[in-house]
């Protein structure tokens, strides 16, 4: 009964939809392990989950509604506080609809009858993961955040391990747990510093943060190293690419599409808390995600991984989305409201775009990966014709991804350069020079992104196939593609009609950073959004003329079928095709800086060489050459400490027991 | 409603127009006659009559390149003001949809060409990625100068803004961005000296051997297309390049015309008197490009 009563409220929708992901994969913990109904149970209860949660969340995005609860604990960090305001609200939206699409998609991915022994602790895991990410977005007591968080990243950790036969697979499961507590440990800080200003645990009261003194210097780069860590902005990124490319890529999806986005909550929550950020921060901001974003993208180009490329491709989109709020922080320091809420707007709808399109890429990679089973570039090639819904839904994504008219990535792309240009027209001094620059800088990561797309896409699903198993591919089951399509119409909707989605967010920007200055203010300042709808819509009638025209032509006189033309070479085979790495050659050539690409290359001599090989590899530059050489002498250094880590769990409680009572003793 | 008229048919009709005078500047220069110069218009209707040849290796986006390709091409142009007068279409921000439609044409180019599976085409497709990747910061450079002059964030009131003062008073910023902007269009209509539209089968081709394997109408709908880019850019170019207004509508519309002729022949000209550069030279020149708008803007932004 209370449960019914709770759905009469939207922050009670949300609540229950929380509680029902967090409950959705415990039935299927006590079946039989390769009885399929427990993955059923988990399916219906996480779209039930997703379907009341959304229904809160939009409710509350749309009407600007702001809950708090307080819950009774007995811990004494103040008061436990939930709460929800348009912000939550609006990352509630993916962090519901993301492991729903999920957990649907696993049915056909992830069965129990071929996974007996992972299928039913992933679907546990991925519910906790999913409530505990809901809380994070939704505490307002930092304790109670930092326990969120710790669940959420615990979760994500047995999630990405799930095939811990592989070496890989563990050793990126340990990069990411060794990376996300340095980021814990950086949150902790930030948070007791927080405490320290603000007299409370209490997000409430930390609404007026003086930004000017030392301490919230040390606060500010504690927040950017702690959430940086992970949302993956470089160089804190260094845990991403593996984790992201060795989870099933169901996971994937739900990382990339949501966990990041949690560190992109944590900054902008933290930055809400300073009413009057100094102006370098607004500029660290900025710089951080034009590097991430620059980066990323070149990366992305180097990878023969399809999934450490769809990784790399998060970490640039990573970094539009800082490059969106370092816009706001700058708008919000030199008082220009229409900076503030182009920036946070391009940022919010980017949160929003990534998680629709990158999720959409992973389940389609991971539909290739079933299918072909290899994540290798080099040896797919001739899915569009094996698999050719998966094709367009993943091309529709590509082209999302890319930022390009009329889907929804160009929206958002096209609202942070709304921004950059106000600033252009109107402002004075060196921040124009610096938003001038990160602006072209932008446009150059845009033209890259679809060098790497046009790239997946030609090499992956066009062409011929380049090994035996892509040749042997099948399109997959209605269950994997169904969330696929959903996740596209939704690209293909924002794309078309950004007003509306611009319109829904409006409310957390307002309320997050828009204290003082109305919506009205914000309103005038839009640019026109309607008109993208009209030019959408002038494309597509084009396009569909032209296609007439071409299709009556075809009637009239029938296409005739032929090889493609080799220049006059009779027998090609697959192998002569063009390959990713010579695709990507020249650009990673021109960036050979950052990506560091390790060729061998035998010298030929003679007038008669003998067969020779040639192989190439790009590393993860700061993993390869700077993290794992320093973790080791460390481990050399200090290997006498390993004394005290003796796997003695008697001692261990020992060693609780004498902190404690040190603590107790050192207190005042 | 005249001048609307006139913009659409211009936009329509003219863009092989300038094929045609190129060439017969380039024969001029040979010493030869030279095709006619309405000769890129008999070749259009002839492949629009033709049937196709489509390869066994291809699926839809081999079909579906041409046709979003000149979709997004025309829709381009109904942003770009032409002689003096505004667009059909223009709003605060039109030139980010300006840019990124011909980047939305560039996606389905170079997909349909990689979808053959033949390694010319995929090196065709490999450079011109790379190379306008290499274009897109002097686009935006020469955006943000314009933005900063006219105070406009609309295309429209940027080009057709009175530059003429500013020829006097920022000269050195304008001659920085129109040898900037000369650069990236002759490299992004992929004439001499970064590609030669007139060899198809040569290893250092990038436009030219994308197209290779489409025939036909859809081969039509792709010179077509590239025509109209190189008339669109052309029209940005001479906007900031030749700022002489009268005020007279259809005086103006004689100029726009009669400076687009010249454009016409000075990048016939151009091909005529150079060589092609290396391959490895031309990402070093867009480079420079870029380094001259980015020069133009500081002077700009100061």
């Amino acid at each position: 009964m209370v449960f019914l009563g709770m759905l009469a409220d939207p922050a009670g929708q949300v609540l229950a939809g929380t509680l029902l992901f967090a409950v959705a994969g415990v039935p299927g913990l006590f079946t039989r392990r390769s009885a399929s109904w427990g993955g059923h149970v988990a399916a219906l209860l996480s779209v039930l989950g997703a379907v009341t949660g959304l229904a809160g969340a939009v409710t509350i995005l749309h009407g600007g509604i702001n809950e708090t609860f307080v819950i009774a604990w007995t811990l004494p960090f103040d008061s436990c506080e939930i709460g929800i305001d348009p912000l939550s609200a609006l990352f509630l939206l993916p962090v519901f609809l993301i492991p729903a699409c999920s957990t649907f998609y696993a049915k056909g991915y992830w069965p129990a009858a071929a996974n007996p022994d992972s299928a039913p602790k992933l679907a546990f895991f991925l519910g906790l993961f999913t409530a505990a990410m809901a809380l994070v977005v939704m505490a307002r007591n930092s304790v109670l955040f930092l326990m969120a968080w710790e669940v959420m990243a615990l979760a994500a950790y047995f999630l990405l391990t799930a095939e811990n036969h592989k070496k890989e697979v563990r050793r990126a499961g340990m990069v990411y747990l060794v990376a996300t507590h340095i980021g814990t440990l950086a949150l902790f800080v930030m948070f007791i510093l927080l405490r320290s200003q603000a007299g409370s645990y209490l997000f409430s009261a930390m609404r007026a943060v003086d930004a000017s003194s030392p301490l919230s210097t040390v606060i500010f780069i504690a927040a950017l190293i702690g959430f940086g860590m992970k949302a993956g902005l470089m160089p804190l990124h260094i845990w991403l690419p593996a984790a992201h490319a060795n989870a099933p890529s169901h996971i994937s999806a739900i990382m990339s599409g949501v966990m990041l986005k949690m560190g992109i909550y944590g900054i902008i929550r933290v930055l809400s808390f300073f009413p009057h950020p100094p102006l370098w921060w607004g500029m660290v901001v900025l710089a951080s995600g034009v590097i991430a974003g620059l980066l990323g993208v070149i990366f992305a180009i180097g990878q023969q991984d399809l999934k450490r490329l769809l990784a790399y491709s998060s970490i640039e989109n990573i970094g539009i989305i800082t490059i969106g709020i370092g816009i706001a922080v700058i708008g919000k320091t030199t008082g220009s409201p229409a900076l503030l809420v182009l920036g946070m707007a391009g940022a919010l709808l980017h949160v929003l775009n990534h998680s629709l399109f990158k999720s959409l890429l992973f389940l389609g990679a991971g539909s290739v990966l079933h299918a072909a089973n290899t994540r290798k570039l080099e040896l797919l090639g001739g899915l569009a014709s094996r698999m050719p819904l998966t094709a367009m839904l993943s091309l529709l994504g590509m082209v999302a991804l890319c930022g390009l008219p009329p889907l929804n990535g160009f929206v958002s792309e096209y609202l942070l350069y709304a921004g950059f240009f106000s600033s252009i027209l109107t402002g004075s001094g060196s921040a124009v020079l610096y938003m001038a620059l990160s602006a072209v800088v932008l446009a150059l990561i845009g033209g890259l992104a679809i060098a790497c797309f046009v790239r997946v896409y030609g090499i992956a699903f066009g062409s011929l196939p380049r090994s035996a198993e892509a040749a042997n591919a099948h399109e997959a089951g209605w269950e994997m593609l169904a969330p696929m399509g959903l996740l596209a119409l939704l690209c293909i909707a924002i794309g078309l009609f950004p007003k509306i989605a611009v319109d829904l967010i409006m409310p957390a920007i307002s309320s997050g950073y828009l204290p003082q200055q109305g919506k009205d203010a914000a309103a005038i300042l839009f640019p026109p959004l309607g008109w993208l709808t009209v030019v959408s819509f002038i494309l597509l009638a084009f396009a569909a003329l032209l296609l007439s025209f071409f299709l009556r032509g075809l009637r009239r006189s029938p296409a005739a079928a032929s090889d493609t033309w080799g220049c006059g070479y009779l027998n090609p085979t697959p192998r002569i095709q063009y390959t990713a790495s010579s695709f990507a050659e020249i650009l990673v050539k021109l960036f050979g800086g950052a990506l560091r690409p390790r060729y061998r290359q035998p010298a030929v001599t003679g007038f008669f060489p003998k067969p020779a090989g040639f192989t190439s590899r790009y590393r993860e530059t700061l993993l390869d050459l700077v993290i794992f050489p320093f973790f080791s002498i460390v481990q050399e250094r200090f290997s006498q400490l390993r004394k005290l880590q003796h796997g003695k769990l008697p001692l261990y409680i020992l060693y609780i027991f004498i902190t404690l009572l040190l603590l107790l003793l050192w207190s005042p | 409603m005249t001048d609307l008229l006139i913009h659409l048919v211009l936009i329509i009709c003219m863009p092989p127009l300038m094929l045609g005078i190129i060439g017969k500047t380039k024969a001029a220069f040979a010493g030869r006659v030279g095709a006619p110069y309405l000769q890129p218009y008999f070749d259009l209707f002839k492949l629009l009559r033709k049937g196709s040849v489509f390869s066994s290796t291809t699926t839809w986006i081999f079909r579906a390149g041409p046709i979003i390709t000149l979709a997004a091409t025309i829709t381009a142009a109904l942003l770009i003001p032409l002689g003096n007068h505004p667009s059909p279409i223009s709003f605060a921000g039109d030139m980010i949809l300006f840019a990124y439609l011909f980047g939305l044409a560039r996606f389905f180019t170079m997909a349909a060409a990689l979808d053959t599976g033949s390694s010319f085409e995929g090196m065709g497709a490999a450079r011109e990625a790379t190379f306008s990747c290499l274009v897109e910061p002097t686009l935006f450079f020469a955006l943000i100068v314009l933005c900063r002059i006219s105070g406009s964030l609309s295309l429209s009131t940027m080009l057709t803004h009175s530059l003429v003062n500013i020829w006097f008073s920022a000269g050195a910023s304008l001659v920085l961005l129109v040898a900037g902007l000369f650069i990236i269009l002759l490299a992004e209509n992929c004439r001499i000296p970064f590609d030669d539209p007139n060899t198809h089968l040569e290893l250092t081709m990038i436009h030219e051997v994308m197209v290779l394997d489409h025939s036909g109408p859809a081969f039509g709908y792709i010179l077509y297309g590239a025509a109209m880019k190189l008339f669109i850019l052309g029209a940005f170019f001479i906007h900031i390049a030749l700022p002489f207004k009268t005020g007279d509508h259809l005086l103006d519309w004689g100029i726009f015309i009669i400076s687009m002729v010249a454009l016409a022949i000075t990048i016939g000209i151009v091909e005529s008197i150079m060589a092609r550069l290396r391959l490895v030279r031309i990402p070093q020149l867009l480079v420079a490009a870029s380094i001259l708008t980015a020069f133009s803007m500081l002077l700009i932004l100061r």
